[in-house]
């Protein structure tokens, strides 16, 4: 008989640690639910392609976005600046002759609600340890070969200061709405593990 | 200290018992100021429980893949309070 999701190590610590938390008074039983429901019904990688997609489509909105990203992914009602604790968004974009990526080498910081719940990669100890030492092999096991002249920049993330990468608008979709640009934006595009 | 873009800094080789955002792998390195982060609670003193915690300029400093592996031709940027950092001149 296996055992039930509740006897599961993880499970099990992170009960204990909701119990101190709510001996501690720091929380309730509701607020702390009440925050894994929003997490659950609006973070999503899709709120990141959103940000791209009009950063591809509108110049001036491109320019916004790299000079204050949380006012930016206000203009399209995200709020980051107030999310949590609040961060400082900050969009580092590709261009021809450099390619950015982003790890927390510390933990796990990322802006959730515009990436969704992270990936269990992006948390892993060799994630971290080598996204800064070797990125290019890193990207390459990514599948995403960068050809040799190409600068890798590699964005070390905080809690209080978060990356979105803003890829480059790939070839051959001038005609495309802005709808149809999201639809071609991944989770790894927007934390520099794909190329879009 | 205000520490403006392109202003050479090297990270402290401070080695806490406390928890610390300053990461082992910068400690000791040279790298340039990118620009300001704003302002914030030093995570030093939030970890410890010391109130108010300390609010210092955070500088985005980038460093040479060189310079902190011996090898490798990209560059790593991450964003260190200011107690951090001293002028590498």
């Amino acid at each position: 008989m296996s055992a039930g999701h509740a006897e599961q190590p993880a499970a099990v610590r992170l009960r204990q640690l909701e119990e101190r938390v709510l001996a501690a008074g720091l929380a309730t039983d509701a607020e702390l639910d009440a925050v894994l429901a929003r997490l659950y019904a609006e973070a999503s990688p899709l709120n990141g392609a959103r940000i791209v997609a009009r950063a591809w489509s509108d110049p001036g909105y491109a320019g916004r976005l790299l000079a204050d990203g949380n006012a930016a992914a206000a203009e399209l009602g995200f709020d980051t600046a107030h999310a949590g604790s609040g961060y400082r968004l900050k969009v580092v974009a590709n261009t021809a002759g450099t390619h950015n990526m982003i790890v927390c080498t510390l933990c796990s910081c990322y802006p959730v609600s515009l990436l969704g719940p992270s990936p269990s990669w992006y948390k892993s100890l060799a994630y971290r340890s080598r996204a800064v030492r070797e990125p290019r092999e890193v990207l390459a096991e990514f599948g995403l070969l960068l050809p040799p002249d190409t600068q890798i920049v590699v964005w070390d993330a905080s809690a209080e200061n978060r990356y979105l990468v803003l890829p480059a608008r790939p070839a051959g979709t001038g005609t495309l709405a802005e709808e149809e640009l999201a639809a071609l934006v991944t989770r790894n595009g927007l934390i520099g593990t794909a190329a879009a | 200290m205000t520490l403006s873009p392109g202003t050479r800094v090297r990270a402290r080789l401070a080695d806490p018992d406390h928890h610390t955002r300053l990461p082992g792998y910068v400690r000791g390195q040279t790298g340039e100021v990118v620009e300001v982060a704003g302002q914030w609670p030093l995570p030093d003193d939030r970890a410890r429980g010391i109130t108010p915690p300390r609010v210092e300029t955070v500088y985005t400093v980038r460093f040479p893949a060189a310079g902190l592996w011996g090898s490798g031709t990209h560059s790593v940027v991450v964003d260190l309070w200011e107690s951090y950092l001293e002028e590498a001149g």
